[in-house]
C-alpha cells in the first residue's frame, strides 16, 4: 500500500483548471517533494490530499483511505502545517500544542508527554513558557512542526515550510525534518520554492506547472534526464548573424539558448566547450561580457521542464506581507 | 464534547491576553452609559429669551417680574430685555437669543378690558427640545398669570392626581437596559465577528479543519466561545453599570443570578445572530464595513432610547423580530421594576428560540471545506 495514491485527480475553479489530472503515488517513508511556481496548483493539490478542497474529479487515498468518502480517517492520520504561519502569538508554546492535542482527544497523561518530548524535538523546550510572539520565525516554523506531530500522524504535510524564513532557519528546519523522518517512520509530502533544499533532502521530486505534473524522479535522475552535464552562460558585445549556429557547432554542445545577448549552453563536457567557445569568439571579434560554467542543477531542470525559471516568480511571491494575501483559492 | 472546550479555551486565553479587547468590550460601554446618560438626561436650562415690551402698563410689568422669578429660581431661561424690535429679532436669528417674548403695545387696555388679550413668542424652532421647553415654562408661566386671586370655593375643573409605581427613574437609569445589550452585542460583533472572519482569514481555521473534529462540533465550539466572552461582558455591565447607574441596592444577589440568566440567553442568540451572518464570509472587510449599520438597525428600534410606541409600523416590523427588543424588555423589567423570571419568561423564550433557529440555519448554511 502506498501512503499517498493520487489517479486522475483534477481541481476545476469556474474556467481555471488548478490541478490537471494528475497521477502519482508516494512511498512510506518516502520524503516526497512538490516544485512548482506560484499558480502551479501545490497548494491546492495539497488542500485537496488534506481534506479542505473537495476534488472535481479523480480520486486520492492517503493510507487507503479516500480523501471523499473517509476524510475523518484521512484527517486523523495526517499532520498538516499550512503556507501561514498559524500560531497562536499571545499563548505559549505548550498551550498552543496543548489545545491541538485536545482537538485530536488526547488524553491528559499521554497529552503531557507528548508535548514535552515534541519541544524537545524541535529544540523549543527551553522556551515553553514563553508566548509565541517573542520567537523567530524559524522557531514558529519548528513549534507548527511540533503541532502537526502531536497525534503522531503517518503521513506529514508541508506547505511552504521554509519560504520567508533566513538561510540559517531554513537549514535548522530541514534538519529537524529529517531527524523526525528517521525517529518516527514518517512519511513526508513537502512543497518548496528551494531548489537547493529540495536537491539535499527529497527522495523523489515532482514538478508541476498549470496544474500537470512535468516530470517525475529522484533528484539525480532529473538531473541526468536533462540534456548536458554542464551549464555555461556566456554574455557578448554583440550577436551577428549566425551567431547561435556557430555556438550550436561548439564541440559537445548538447543544447543552445539564447535570450538577447545571453546564451545558454548545455554541454557534456563544460570545459571543452568553454575553451572552444573562448577561440570562436576571438576569432569572429566579439568580447565577451559574462561567462559562467556550472554543474546541472535542479533550476536547470525546473527551466527545462516548464520553460522558466523559477526565480523569475519567486520575487512575486515575496510580496505577500500582508497576513490575509496568502489565500488565494488557486495557490 | 473535548473538541468543543478546546475552542473555547483557546479563545479565551487568547481574550484574557489583550487587554485592548477587554478594555473595548467592557469599558466602552460604561463610559457610553454615562456619557449618553447625561447628555440627554438633564433638563434645559439658561436659555437666552429676550423681551420685548412695547406696552409698558402694569400688566405688562407683572409678566416681566414673573419671567424674572422664572430666571432665578427654575433657571429654564434667562430674560434679556429689548427696546428695539429690529435688534431683537436680528439677536434671534443670528441665534444669541432662543426666543423672543413680544408684549405687544394696547396690551394692557386689552387685559383690563377682558378683550382675548395676547403675547406672542417668536422662538428658534431648529433645536425642538428646547423651544418645547421654553414654551412648556412660558405657557405654566400664563396659567399662574390667569388664576384668579381669590380660588372658586368649590373647583369646576377636572384635575388629573398622578400616582407614580416606581422611584423616579432618571434616564441614566432607562439607558442601562440598552447599554447592557449593546455591550453584549459589540462583544459579539467583535468575539464572534471580526476575529472570527479575521481568523479564518489568517488560516487559523484550516488549523482546525484539518484534525478530524465534527461540523457541529466547530460550530458549538466558536458560537460558546463567543458566547463565554459576551457574557463576561454582560457580568461587568450588570454590576458596574447597576452601580454607576444608581440602581437602588444594585448587588441584590436574587436580582443578579435573574440578569445573570437573561445575560446567558441575550449572549447566546446575539453571537448565534453574528455567526449566521458570518458563516459564508472570508473578507475581513465585511464585518467591519456592516457593523455600524447593524448596530444601528438592531439598537434604535428596540426601545432602548425611545418608546416602540412612537416608531412608524415598517420599523414596528423590525421591532418585532429583533432579538434586542426582549433582551432590553427583560432587563428594564429586572432592573426598573425588579420583577421575577416569570414576567420576562416571553423574553427568556424568543431569545432560545431565536439562538436555536440561527444555529439551525448556520449548520445548514456552514462548509466544513475551505
Amino acid at each position: 500500500m502506498f501512503a499517498v495514491e493520487v489517479q486522475n485527480l483534477a481541481k476545476r475553479f469556474g474556467d481555471f483548471l488548478a490541478v490537471d489530472h494528475l497521477n502519482f503515488n508516494v512511498q512510506n517513508g518516502e520524503i516526497f517533494g512538490l516544485l512548482g511556481p506560484n499558480g502551479a496548483g501545490k497548494s491546492t493539490l495539497i488542500r485537496m490530499l488534506t481534506t479542505l478542497v473537495p476534488p472535481t474529479e479523480g480520486t486520492g487515498r492517503i493510507n487507503g483511505f479516500d480523501i471523499v468518502t473517509q476524510p475523518n480517517q484521512v484527517r486523523q492520520c495526517i499532520g498538516v502545517i499550512p503556507q501561514a504561519m498559524t500560531s497562536d502569538l499571545d499563548l505559549s508554546a505548550t498551550e498552543n500544542l496543548s489545545i491541538f492535542a485536545k482537538l485530536y482527544g488526547i488524553g491528559r497523561e499521554k497529552r503531557k508527554a507528548t508535548i514535552a518530548a515534541l519541544l524537545k524535538a524541535v529544540d523549543l523546550e527551553q522556551w515553553a513558557d514563553k508566548p509565541v510572539k517573542m520567537f523567530s520565525g524559524g522557531m514558529r516554523r519548528r513549534l507548527e512542526i511540533a503541532r502537526g506531530l502531536v497525534h503522531e500522524p503517518k503521513l506529514f504535510f508541508l506547505d511552504e515550510p521554509t519560504t520567508g524564513l533566513d538561510p540559517v532557519s531554513r537549514v535548522a528546519v530541514w534538519e529537524m525534518l529529517a531527524k523526525l523522518k528517521q525517529q518516527r517512520d514518517l512519511t513526508i509530502l513537502v512543497t518548496t520554492h528551494y531548489m537547493d533544499e529540495a536537491d539535499k533532502l527529497c527522495d523523489r521530486i515532482a514538478i508541476i506547472d498549470h496544474g500537470k505534473m512535468m516530470a517525475l524522479d529522484s533528484p539525480l535522475k532529473l538531473k541526468a534526464s536533462i540534456p548536458g552535464k554542464n551549464i555555461l552562460e556566456a554574455g557578448f558585445s554583440r550577436v551577428p548573424p549566425g551567431w547561435e549556429a556557430v555556438v550550436r557547432a561548439l564541440p559537445d554542445v548538447a543544447e543552445v539558448k539564447a535570450v538577447d545577448s545571453v546564451f545558454r549552453v548545455s554541454s557534456n563536457n563544460g570545459p571543452r566547450t568553454m575553451a572552444a567557445l573562448l577561440e570562436a569568439a576571438r576569432a569572429a571579434d566579439i568580447a565577451l561580457t559574462s561567462l559562467s560554467l556550472q554543474s546541472t542543477t535542479l533550476d536547470d531542470v525546473f527551466a527545462h521542464y516548464t520553460g522558466h525559471q523559477l526565480r523569475d516568480t519567486l520575487n512575486e511571491s515575496a510580496g505577500y506581507s500582508s497576513e490575509f494575501m496568502y489565500k488565494s483559492k488557486n495557490g | 464534547m473535548n473538541r468543543i472546550l478546546a475552542i473555547v479555551e483557546r479563545d479565551l486565553r487568547r481574550f484574557w491576553r489583550s487587554p485592548t479587547l477587554i478594555i473595548v468590550s467592557m469599558v466602552m460601554p460604561l463610559v457610553q452609559l454615562v456619557v449618553l446618560g447625561y447628555a440627554f438626561g438633564g433638563k434645559v436650562k439658561h436659555l437666552e429669551v429676550g423681551i420685548l415690551d412695547q406696552d409698558r402698563g402694569m400688566p405688562a410689568i407683572k409678566v416681566r417680574e414673573m419671567a424674572q422669578a422664572v430666571a432665578v429660581n427654575a433657571q429654564t431661561f434667562n430674560s434679556v430685555y429689548y427696546n428695539d424690535q429690529a435688534a431683537a429679532l436680528r439677536d434671534l436669528k443670528d441665534g444669541k437669543i432662543s426666543g423672543l417674548l413680544n408684549i405687544p403695545p394696547e396690551f394692557s387696555r386689552k387685559v383690563l378690558a377682558g378683550t382675548s388679550p395676547k403675547i406672542a413668542l417668536v422662538e428658534d424652532n431648529t433645536d425642538q427640545f428646547a423651544a418645547s421647553a421654553l414654551e412648556g415654562s412660558l405657557n405654566q408661566l400664563l396659567g399662574t398669570y390667569n388664576q384668579p386671586p381669590q380660588p372658586a370655593r368649590l373647583g369646576a375643573g377636572v384635575t388629573l392626581s398622578v400616582v407614580e409605581v416606581y422611584p423616579y427613574v432618571p434616564y441614566i437609569q432607562y439607558l442601562l437596559p440598552g447599554t447592557i445589550v449593546l455591550a453584549i452585542f459589540v462583544s459579539a460583533m467583535i468575539g464572534g465577528g471580526i476575529i472570527y472572519i479575521d481568523d479564518k482569514a489568517r488560516g487559523l481555521h484550516e488549523g482546525y479543519l484539518v484534525t478530524p473534529i465534527r461540523k457541529l462540533e466547530l460550530i458549538l465550539g466558536f458560537n460558546l466561545a463567543g458566547a463565554a466572552k459576551a457574557i463576561l461582558t454582560g457580568l461587568v455591565l450588570i454590576t458596574m453599570g447597576s452601580i454607576i447607574a444608581g440602581i437602588p441596592d444594585p448587588l441584590n444577589p436574587v436580582r443578579f443570578l435573574r440578569m445573570l440568566a437573561l445575560v446567558v440567553v441575550t449572549s447566546l442568540a446575539l453571537i448565534s445572530l453574528m455567526f449566521l451572518l458570518m458563516v459564508r464570509v472570508s473578507d475581513p472587510l465585511v464585518p467591519r464595513a456592516i457593523f455600524g449599520v447593524l448596530n444601528t438597525v438592531l439598537f434604535f428600534p428596540s426601545g432602548a432610547v425611545y418608546p416602540i410606541q412612537a416608531f412608524p409600523a415598517w420599523m414596528k416590523v423590525i421591532t418585532t423580530v429583533d432579538p434586542f427588543t426582549y433582551a432590553v424588555h427583560g432587563f428594564k423589567q429586572l432592573i426598573l421594576k425588579n420583577t421575577g423570571l416569570m414576567a420576562i419568561s416571553g423574553d427568556l423564550a424568543y431569545l432560545a428560540l431565536f439562538t436555536l433557529v440561527s444555529i439551525t440555519a448556520a449548520t445548514l448554511l456552514f462548509r466544513r471545506t475551505l
